[in-house]
């Protein structure tokens, strides 16, 4: 309990007197984190959408490795980074590895899946009677999955905020690939293994606080996004 | 008359089993046209077909006298058609977005539009609704929006396929009732599928009996009732046992 009341405390210690290390890391999460949701939904979405609503050859397996995808183990993910960014790998001329690139480029491999899976799931649910009825309301291709997304916000905004605390949980990929390197590639969750594996509990705790904290205020706007205007 | 729509040598088929199969059809112009069969007969294909919202396998499709090729239907004619189905399928949002999609769709100025759906909510007496969540409504609520829906774009044919099945009995009465006053003052054509003899009696006036996918009768609707045809008559027969005939 000690423990935790200090955690607490040096967390609001290394907030208020607004410690450049902590805001640099903090900063750096925040930005990779949002960097890699971002295009998780502007990639997942509409692969999504049309894994949802179309039938084509091959869709069955392209879904089978995409739910695959969703349990895919971050250090697995980071693994693979790492191997295509190594030095000798197909993207080593790139030299990206220990960037904050590869970090992001890490979260997008284990959030995608779940953000495509989750928005295929919402539109596979949608009838083919609504999709007639839409037609016949005199839409076309482009106001019919308007309408669609508008209908299926609530689900397109839990499949986001799914890939979201994927990413702002992920450690092992962002070690493996990122290196943990200070005012470089050092984010709060790899931070946090690295105080504890030094014995700095107390430090560790605070820095959780901060993850948290950051985590809460993501997920409480897309929540906000998700819920508001809902008439009864 | 001359007709607004027709159907030359359509077929449908579907996992290689034909499921309409009629020579000619057609729809004209202020007609109140019944559609009625036993269930798996072809009506709600029929209707969609109709609608330009299923293509048929073969033959041709006329409006107003011009063939309209297959599979490339233009969005303007798909929009002075509308449907209203069995099921209401309204979306989550007000009545009054609801009533006022079609309008949307086709981007009237917003006070067009508020101007007709005040009109519409009056006519099918649900302005009470107007702010309410759509997917709160009762069954009978619910339908009533479905129809001023599909008939605020004062479409040149409203199709209807069941619109009244799933309702219970005063709620259908009272609802046909209202339903035929304002589509007689709005003049609209209307193609209205159901396998309730009841419904077809009170709405129509023009009646085809479609029995395994093709049009085994058709003609004035008290005429058709009256005198079943061979194909048309065990049919009709059951349904005449529960319902007299008188309009």
């Amino acid at each position: 309990m000690e423990l935790l009341i200090d955690g607490i405390k040096k967390a609001f210690d290394m907030i208020l007197s607004g410690d450049r290390e902590v805001f640099a890391i903090t900063w750096l999460t925040l930005k990779v984190c949002l960097i890699s949701i971002l295009i998780s939904t502007l990639i997942g979405l509409p692969l999504g959408i049309l894994l949802g609503l179309t039938r084509f050859k091959g869709r069955r397996i392209l879904l089978l490795f995409i739910n695959i995808g969703m349990g895919l183990p971050p250090v697995v993910a980071g693994l693979w980074i790492t191997m295509l960014l190594w030095r000798s790998g197909p993207l080593g001329d790139l030299t990206l590895l220990y960037s904050p690139t590869a970090i992001v480029m890490a979260q997008i491999l284990v959030s995608l899946p779940i953000v495509t899976s989750l928005t295929c799931t919402a539109f596979q649910q949608i009838s083919e009677k609504m999709l007639l009825q839409i037609k016949a309301l005199g839409a076309t291709r482009m106001q019919t999955l308007i309408i669609l997304i508008k209908q299926l916000k609530i689900a397109i905004l839990a499949a986001i905020m799914a890939g979201f605390g994927r990413v702002i949980a992920e450690v092992g990929a962002a070690m493996m690939v990122g290196g943990n390197i200070l005012g470089d590639t050092r984010i709060l969750t790899t931070t946090i293994v690295m105080e504890v594996s030094k014995g700095n509990f107390d430090i560790a705790l605070a820095l959780s606080f901060i993850l948290l904290s950051v985590a809460l205020l993501i997920t409480a706007a897309l929540t906000f996004l998700q819920q508001r205007k809902r008439i009864s | 008359m001359n007709p607004l729509v027709e159907l030359n040598n359509i077929t449908y088929k579907a996992q290689n089993k034909t499921i309409l199969d009629i020579p000619e059809f057609q729809i004209c112009a202020g007609e109140f046209l019944g559609i009625m069969g036993p269930n798996g007969a072809g009506k709600s294909t029929l209707l969609k077909v109709l609608a330009f919202l299923e293509n048929q396998s073969s033959g041709a499709i006329l409006y107003r006298g011009e063939v309209i090729p297959k599979g490339n239907v233009p969005l303007e004619l798909r929009r002075k058609f509308s449907i209203a189905l069995q099921q209401s399928l309204l979306l989550d949002g007000t009545v009054f977005h609801n009533i006022a999609i079609g309008l949307t769709l086709r981007k009237m100025p917003k006070t067009v539009i508020k101007e007709k759906v005040a009109h519409w909510l009056e006519l099918f007496g649900i302005s009470h609704l107007a702010k309410k969540n759509a997917l709160y409504l009762s069954g009978g609520e619910a339908q009533r929006v479905n129809l001023a829906r599909a008939m605020i774009i004062e479409p040149e044919i409203l199709f209807l396929d069941e619109p009244f099945s799933a309702l219970d009995f005063p709620t259908k009465i009272k609802l046909m009732e209202d339903f035929k006053g304002i589509i007689e003052t709005a003049r609209t054509t209307a193609v209205f599928v159901s396998h309730d003899l009841m419904e077809i009696n009170y709405l129509t006036n023009r009646l085809a009996i479609i029995v395994n996918g093709e049009v085994k009768q058709s003609g004035p609707t008290p005429r058709v009732l009256e005198h079943p045809n061979s194909s048309t008559a065990s049919f009709l027969n059951e349904w005449k046992k529960f319902y007299p005939l008188a309009r």
